[in-house]
């Protein structure tokens, strides 16, 4: 009985909510990763990106909800996610024609692009704020809860409640869906494979008659679909606020290099390492250890290895730890 | 003469917009301007030293200005003496199994071939000293937070006059310096710029949440000043006959001596805060000074010629016999302490230490953009970029509520656009920002002064 306690207030308290973050992270991973291994890189302007088209989403969400729209139990957001991808799309893509094609064509650098993205990303944060300012703002409407803590005690009798947002659940579900769809598309389809030879070697690709300017085109349209679903499900989950878009960028790159940059599969594993990590290195124990260990042992203190406050470092020294051990990435990506 | 033209031109633009500013807003707010283009001047220097001289990215600097921040409070800020009494003594053993740490880690790593044993060896001195400072540290912490939390409830500083925190300071800088150069240093170009903007996160997490060591974000304020305080001016008689004879001309104007005195008051006022920021303003142009010669001869010297061959390829230095590893960090600690002495001296002219305010955005890109846009390589490029950037971060927000009010004249003032661009005119800055640093990148890549090199 306590042992089935413990394990649900581990369920609860760190595995449902680092399956979630793992997914926000592994889409926006996923995005960082296409662009280094295509356009060759690192896209400063991610985590902006990734609230620009999820401020579109959030105002369609208000503009349907003021039309008397929606989704019934699901949120209404889910409705808007395919016209703020259009937007996103083209917003990448006038980016790309107007700022990154230009050095692309030069054969700059990847450090030159990557200052270029640092301007987009001034751009990009300025364009969000003008629009719709920095403010938190929640559009999640809808049913909230799959389970409740307290149902969940009602019905099996367990001491510790199992409680699932419905957030959480669309977001695990629809990144699964993405995903497969998305390697499906990599291993399976021409295009798909074209962009994957495009990433391994840019010359014999050209050689090979694949269009540079398609495979770069292509990119962009997956970018846009990850960064749009990406931004509006931790927003759906959290809340919509520019700023903390902007650092999610940290936790995103940190994802993209445990896993082996330049690997999208890896980028994939590496959004739940890092939650995982996050999450397991900053929880207390405390309640864990009373149910596993006799009352004698039970522990005083708060059994946590670090406060929360210092959530963000952990991933960085996870990353920081990879770097120097294995610098491909857990995943063998490009060597650094 | 002729080869600084350009130099010389733009600084008189600069200085010139600065007057404008002065004459048109204020005189304390073009001074304020002209103070923090001096700070931001000292940070670029240290970005253009890495950048510039060796082609190293370092995106952390937002925590080496954190960290000579902190050095300005625990120089500065008056000891706390209940603090130390109840849990100093534990926070000095704190330290020392750090540093024995440390050590023993450097013997494992020479000593012991590497292998998995040496791995297991380091990865067990962590675990061991990690544990052993979390039951040290844990109550002492408590204790030291518990005195008098809202005014103290930290170890304290020094009480020492804090203008030897910008030595310290870039002393602090100086060791993260090593400590990243010595991890991060060998990483690719991109991903060196990464891991330094991760790490610099991972610095100002501590420092936000270390209470005991700088109270956090609770913030410590009134830090004491190298200058005058306006108080003190406004009773001393001195000032107040200096500005009766400096205005004299417009005093004699006013009749009623009641009035003249009215007058008199509100003039001591504003000229206090004026000349305060006058002192400030030379101390950060002494600094500026001293780093830019010291720069310009480094520059020029065979050293500096090393660092252009070692930056312009690695590969051919490396086989003429200079040690590129040695010379990168050498380098890296050199731009990093710059711009720790940068951190200091913003906390010795605002007088407090937030924390919170400490953001990416505002401490390490906007630096960038002050590099790329004054011209990477170019000392007097630096120095400018840091003025041109600042001014334009500080005014494009006016500049924008002027185009703004240009454009929709024919609106209505309720009109719906209207106000909301109104009210989000604050964020132009950062469009005004991304704008400029893309055209100069496109249009002008080495910056506004290029790098020049003077053959002999």
């Amino acid at each position: 009985m306590d042992f089935i306690n413990a394990i649900l207030l581990l369920l609860n308290y760190i595995i449902v909510p680092a399956l979630t973050y793992g997914s926000q992270l592994a889409l926006g991973a996923i995005f960082v990763t296409l662009i280094y291994g295509i356009l060759r890189f690192a896209n400063f302007a991610t985590g902006d990106m990734m609230s620009f088209g999820t401020m579109f989403s959030v105002l369609l969400t208000f503009y349907f909800q003021s039309l008397g729209i929606n989704l019934g139990f699901l949120p209404t957001a889910l409705i808007t996610i395919p016209f703020a991808i259009v937007m996103m799309i083209l917003y990448m893509l006038l980016v790309d024609k107007f700022v990154f094609s230009y050095y692309r064509i030069k054969k700059s650098p990847p450090v030159q692009l990557a200052m270029v993205s640092i301007g987009v990303m001034f751009v990009t944060q300025a364009l969000v704020r003008i629009v719709i300012g920095p403010f938190d703002r929640r559009f999640l409407d809808g049913k909230k809860f799959i389970l409740k803590a307290t149902e969940f005690k009602e019905i099996t009798g367990f001491n510790e409640g199992l409680t699932i947002k419905s957030t959480q659940m669309i977001t695990i579900i629809i990144t699964l869906v993405v995903v497969s769809i998305l390697f499906w598309f990599l291993n399976k389809t021409k295009t798909g494979k074209s962009m994957r030879a495009y990433s391994d070697n840019e010359d014999l690709a050209l050689l090979s008659g694949i269009d540079p300017n398609r495979v770069v085109m292509i990119t962009w349209i997956i970018a846009g679909v990850l960064a749009t679903i990406g931004g509006v499900l931790y927003g759906l989950d959290k809340s919509f606020k520019p700023f903390v878009y902007f650092n999610n960028m940290l936790p995103i790159f940190a994802a993209a290099i445990v896993g082996g940059i330049g690997n999208p599969f890896g980028a994939f594993l590496g959004g739940y390492v890092i939650a995982f990590a996050e999450i397991l290195i900053t929880y207390a124990y405390k309640k864990f250890f009373i149910y596993l260990l006799p009352e004698a042992l039970e522990p005083d203190s708060l059994m946590q290895l670090l406060s929360t406050d210092y959530k963000f470092a952990v991933s960085f020294s996870i990353l920081v730890i990879v770097l120097l051990f294995r610098p491909t990435g857990i995943f063998k990506g490009r060597v650094l | 003469m002729r080869q600084y033209a350009n130099v010389i031109s733009a600084y008189i633009i600069m200085l010139f917009l600065i007057v404008l500013v002065g004459v048109f807003q204020s005189w304390n707010v073009a001074l304020t301007i002209l103070n923090f283009c001096l700070i931001s001047a000292v940070m670029t220097m240290g970005a253009n030293i890495q950048w510039g001289y060796a082609g190293l990215i370092n995106f952390g600097i937002m925590g080496y200005t954190a960290l000579g921040g902190l050095a300005a409070v625990l120089v500065s800020a008056a000891p706390v003496k209940e603090a130390w009494a109840a849990g100093g003594f534990e926070m000095i053993i704190c330290l020392g199994i750090i540093v024995t740490m440390v050590f023993s880690i450097r013997y494992t790593l020479k000593k012991i071939d590497k292998s998995k044993k040496q791995n297991y060896i380091i990865a067990t001195i962590i675990i061991v000293g990690l544990i052993l400072l979390r039951v040290i540290s844990g109550p002492a912490t408590e204790h030291i937070e518990a005195i008098n939390p809202a005014k103290t409830g930290f170890l304290g500083g020094l009480g020492m006059p804090i203008l030897f925190s910008w030595i310290v300071g870039g002393l602090f800088a100086a060791g993260l310096a090593y400590i990243v150069g010595k991890v991060a240093l060998g990483l690719r170009a991109d991903y060196l710029a990464i891991a330094t903007l991760l790490i610099s996160e991972i610095v100002i997490a501590v420092i936000k949440h270390e209470d005991w060591l700088s109270r956090g974000v609770k913030n410590v304020i009134g830090l004491k000043r190298p200058v005058p305080y306006e108080l003190d001016l406004q009773n001393s008689t001195w000032f107040i006959n200096l500005v009766e004879k400096f205005y004299s001309r417009k005093l004699e104007l006013i009749q009623s001596l009641s009035e003249k005195q009215v007058v008199l008051n509100q003039l001591v006022i504003d000229a206090s805060s004026v000349y305060v920021k006058l002192c400030l303003a030379g101390l950060f142009l002494l600094v500026v000074i001293i780093l830019l010669i010291i720069t310009q001869k480094a520059l020029y010297s065979p050293w500096g010629r090393m660092m252009r061959a070692i930056r312009d390829n690695e590969e051919a230095a490396n086989a003429m016999g200079k040690n590129v590893v040695k010379e990168h960090l050498l380098i890296f600690i050199l731009g990093s302490a710059v711009v720790g002495i940068a951190g200091a001296m913003m906390v010795t002219h605002d007088g407090l230490f937030t924390p919170g305010s400490y953001r990416p955005m505002r401490y390490t890109f906007l630096i960038w953009v002050m590099v790329i846009v004054g011209g990477s390589g170019n000392n007097f490029g630096a120095i400018l970029g840091g003025f041109a950037v600042w001014f334009l971060w500080i005014e494009s927000a006016p500049m924008a509520l002027f185009l703004i009010n240009f454009f929709t004249e024919n609106l209505s003032d309720t009109n719906a656009i209207k106000v909301h661009l109104i009210n989000s005119v604050p964020y132009f800055r950062f469009l005004t920002m991304g704008i400029g640093l893309l055209l100069i990148m496109r249009y002008k890549p080495r910056g506004i002064l290029p790098e020049k090199i003077i053959k002999q």
